[in-house]
């Protein structure tokens, strides 16, 4: 029965996404409003904190274009996203004078952030990967400076404010802080939407494009593949990504400014995609959900929750822990740098690994293994040789 | 240039040195008379006035120069002999500058400027004696602990790795010390200075700039002329062929590590006693500099990160005295993003294609 509906669901994997995404919809319509839920908070905040872990999810799909599928590092990945938000801060805004349709923008700031994307990624793909990463590392840096010193045009620290909500909606009515719904419903078209097509994609010739050159760059483009343009591709897909969500996040907070676009962001993400399982959407795509929600959720109510359970402070030797004064949320960081590095050494494929990327993280290890068996096998005595003679240097 | 992966050392190394100094000193009062020549129509000052401050500016580029040299030497020598961008080597510098912090502060209770000579000897040398091995040994066993069971790893989980490990660095620094800027004594006078062309130029800056040259020369003198330094030098060039003449790999990858770690050490203890100041994301933006410095050097090219660290500190230096501090890093990033698509093999290093 299981393996049947997964099969199902492999053969018609748009379809899935709709009826699944459509499930998650009626469901948080209906749960908030249940006993159990409906004690916790008004569901109003489920749909704001689900429409803001959207932003997430989409940007962790986005990434995972570029990590997962294409295995390209790109570290500033929130200078694309602060595009995208600026550029609808500009179409939107009381500063600028101007106030464009929402839906449009959308693709617009997406289309800008691509370019950049471009404009970035044409000088950089051409060397080795590496260098993509710094050159990324130092553009997100970048970024939110520029937008910080140029504060005749972007208001500085201040950054643009006021930005107008988008046009009401057919049946649901105008957008606004007290009707969340509108912003949910948004994002989950956009989600279900942006997934669907990155599914594609990844089956289609680009997508294998991506596969080849991630796994063997030289044996890709001996097998006729373009591979500058080709990661070109995936780069710049990353960053229309990233502006999508930006021209989103804008919209629903109604402020940008620099401090929003730090590091920080682009290491997030980082950490969503590869806890998710690199290249693979949905794993993803839950890894951002689950990030964004300990982060936000988790971390932030832990010392209530110690209250409520009334732990009471206790001395550790010489150390006086009162477990309920801990600032936990200011170690989110921390969490993130340990669990990034604990799942490169332990499981580089991600909590929900993609089978591909899986087998080919671990080739690596398993040849490793039998190559060096081979030569002590062969060779004999000669490690311990080699050992003298490195001590005599 | 002694490049890591260059076959020997150079010939004549008394001629080729005189000659480097004379390079060295034409680009630095070239450096003096376009700073003093690009003052006057910014600033407003005279002509007459410009020149000492010119001459400030220039001690003042060389000492953050050093600075980033000093750092862009372990990344360099780290990427020459694994291939890696050690992201996490800025945050390095920056403990080594908490470190340093600690012993002139916490252990020797300093708290302002001595003017005690000997005290002062003994405060500096036991900070860089007491810094230095710490900061060495955290880097050797950040590379024993996390990088080599990923040395045969795809590229991106090293450089993932390294990323995560700069975060814990950064964020073990935040929970012990707190966000913002923790003073650092300043025990080095600041008052002491010597009167050059009309320019009064702080002791401590040319102190600053003598150590890191010192530390430099050592460090170039190691690798060219010890046996350690040459099992580096053939790690650098071909790892399996050096490991196959019984160099032993994981003796000098550790001893790279070592070697960064104690250079970006005493960088951090340049740092607290030019600046008075450290904070824990302190090594992101230096780092980032040091990086960019040892990609204009030509990236594995130990000469040329050191030359690298004092050109960027020349150009941010100039940034600020014509007052564009603000734009210093997007300049910076501009350097890098220019290197990158016309010279991706830096101004020293060798043509290498897409392994360069």
């Amino acid at each position: 029965m299981l393996s049947q509906l997964r099969d199902a669901s492999d053969s018609h994997r748009s379809l899935t996404i709709v009826v699944a995404m459509a499930i998650t919809t009626i469901l948080m319509y209906v749960l908030p409003g249940l006993p159990p839920l409906s004690v916790v908070q008004g569901s109003n905040i489920w749909y704001d904190s689900f429409a803001n872990a959207g932003v997430f999810v989409l940007l962790a799909m986005g990434l995972n274009v570029v990590i997962g599928m294409a295995g390209l590092l790109d570290l500033g990945y929130a200078a694309f996203f602060a595009i995208g938000a600026y550029a609808y801060a500009y179409s939107n805004s009381p500063f600028s004078h101007t106030d464009l349709p929402f839906i449009p923008m959308l693709f617009v700031g997406a289309a800008v952030a691509g370019i950049f994307g471009i404009l970035l990624g044409a000088p950089t793909l051409r060397l080795r990967g590496d260098y993509l990463a710094i050159m990324t590392l130092g553009f997100g840096e970048i970024v939110p400076i520029v937008f910080l010193n140029l504060d005749r045009f972007t208001q500085g620290t201040n950054g643009i404010g006021g930005i107008y909500r988008p046009e009401p909606l057919p049946v649901l009515g105008a957008f606004s802080p007290s009707t969340p719904f509108n912003y949910f419903i948004v994002m989950v078209v956009i989600v279900t939407v942006t997934m669907i097509l990155l599914y594609r994609l990844q089956d289609s010739r680009i997508g294998r494009a991506w596969n080849a050159i991630r796994e063997d760059e030289l044996a890709a483009a001996a097998n006729g593949i373009n591979t500058v343009t080709t990661k070109l591709l995936a780069f710049s897909l990353g960053a229309t990504t990233s502006g999508l969500a930006g021209v989103f996040n804008a919209s629903k907070l109604t402020i940008v400014s620099p401090d929003q676009f730090l590091f920080t962001v682009s290491f997030t993400v980082l950490a969503m995609v590869i806890l998710g399982g690199m290249g693979n959407i949905w794993g993803v795509a839950v890894g951002a959900f689950v990030v964004y929600n300990i982060q936000v959720v988790f971390l932030k109510s832990i010392n209530g929750i110690i209250e409520t359970l009334g732990i009471p402070a206790f001395d550790l030797g010489p150390v006086h822990v009162n477990l309920a004064k801990v600032p936990f949320s200011d170690y989110q960081y921390l969490l993130y740098g340990v669990a990034l590095v604990l799942m490169m050494l332990l499981r580089p494929e991600g909590l929900f690994p993609n089978q591909r990327r899986r087998q080919e993280l671990h080739i690596a290890e398993e040849f490793d293994e039998g190559e060096q068996g081979e030569i002590t096998g062969a060779m004999g005595a000669a490690p311990g040789a080699a050992g003298d003679a490195g001590g005599t240097l | 240039m002694t490049s890591l992966a260059s076959p020997a050392a150079p010939a004549r190394p008394i001629a080729r040195g005189l000659r480097f100094v004379g390079i060295a000193i034409a680009a630095i009062v070239l450096y003096t008379v376009a700073l003093w020549l690009a003052l006057p129509p910014v600033s407003g000052l005279t002509s007459a006035q410009a020149f000492p401050v010119a001459i400030q500016q220039t001690v003042n580029a060389l000492s953050i120069g050093a600075i980033y040299a000093l750092i862009a030497l372990g990344y360099t020598m780290v990427y020459g002999i694994i291939e890696l961008i050690n992201f996490a080597h800025g945050d390095v510098f920056m403990i080594g500058a908490f470190v340093s912090v600690i012993f002139i502060g916490g252990i020797m209770g300093q708290t302002g400027p001595v003017e005690n000579i000997p005290l002062l000897i003994v405060l500096i040398g036991g900070a860089l004696l007491f810094t230095m091995p710490i900061i060495g040994f955290l880097n050797v066993s950040i590379e024993r602990l996390v990088y080599r069971p990923l040395r045969n790893a795809p590229r991106l989980a090293p450089l993932i790795t390294a990323i995560g490990v700069s975060f814990i660095l950064q964020n073990v620094a935040l929970v012990v010390a707190g966000s913002g800027d923790r003073s650092a004594p300043q025990v080095f006078p600041l008052g002491w200075h010597v009167t050059l062309g009309g320019a009064s130029i702080s002791v401590l800056s040319i102190f600053i700039f003598v150590l890191a040259l010192t530390l430099m020369i050592g460090l170039q003198v190691f690798i060219s002329r010890t046996r350690l330094g040459r099992a580096m030098r053939a790690t650098a060039q071909d790892r399996e062929a050096a490991s196959l003449m019984g160099v032993d790999q994981n003796q000098t990858i550790a001893l790279t590590f070592l070697l960064g770690g104690m250079l970006a050490a005493a960088a951090g203890l340049i740092w607290g006693l030019r600046f008075g100041f450290v904070r824990q994301d302190l090594g992101f933006n230096s780092g980032l500099k040091a990086f960019t410095s040892a990609v204009l050097g030509g990236i594995g090219n130990i000469t040329g990160a050191a030359i690298g660290g004092f050109v960027i500190g020349f150009i941010e230096n100039f940034a600020s005295a014509l007052g564009f501090s603000r734009w210093s890093e997007f300049l910076v990033f501009m350097v890098l993003t220019f290197v990158l698509i016309f010279k991706p093999s830096g101004l020293f290093g060798h043509a290498t294609g897409d392994r360069a």
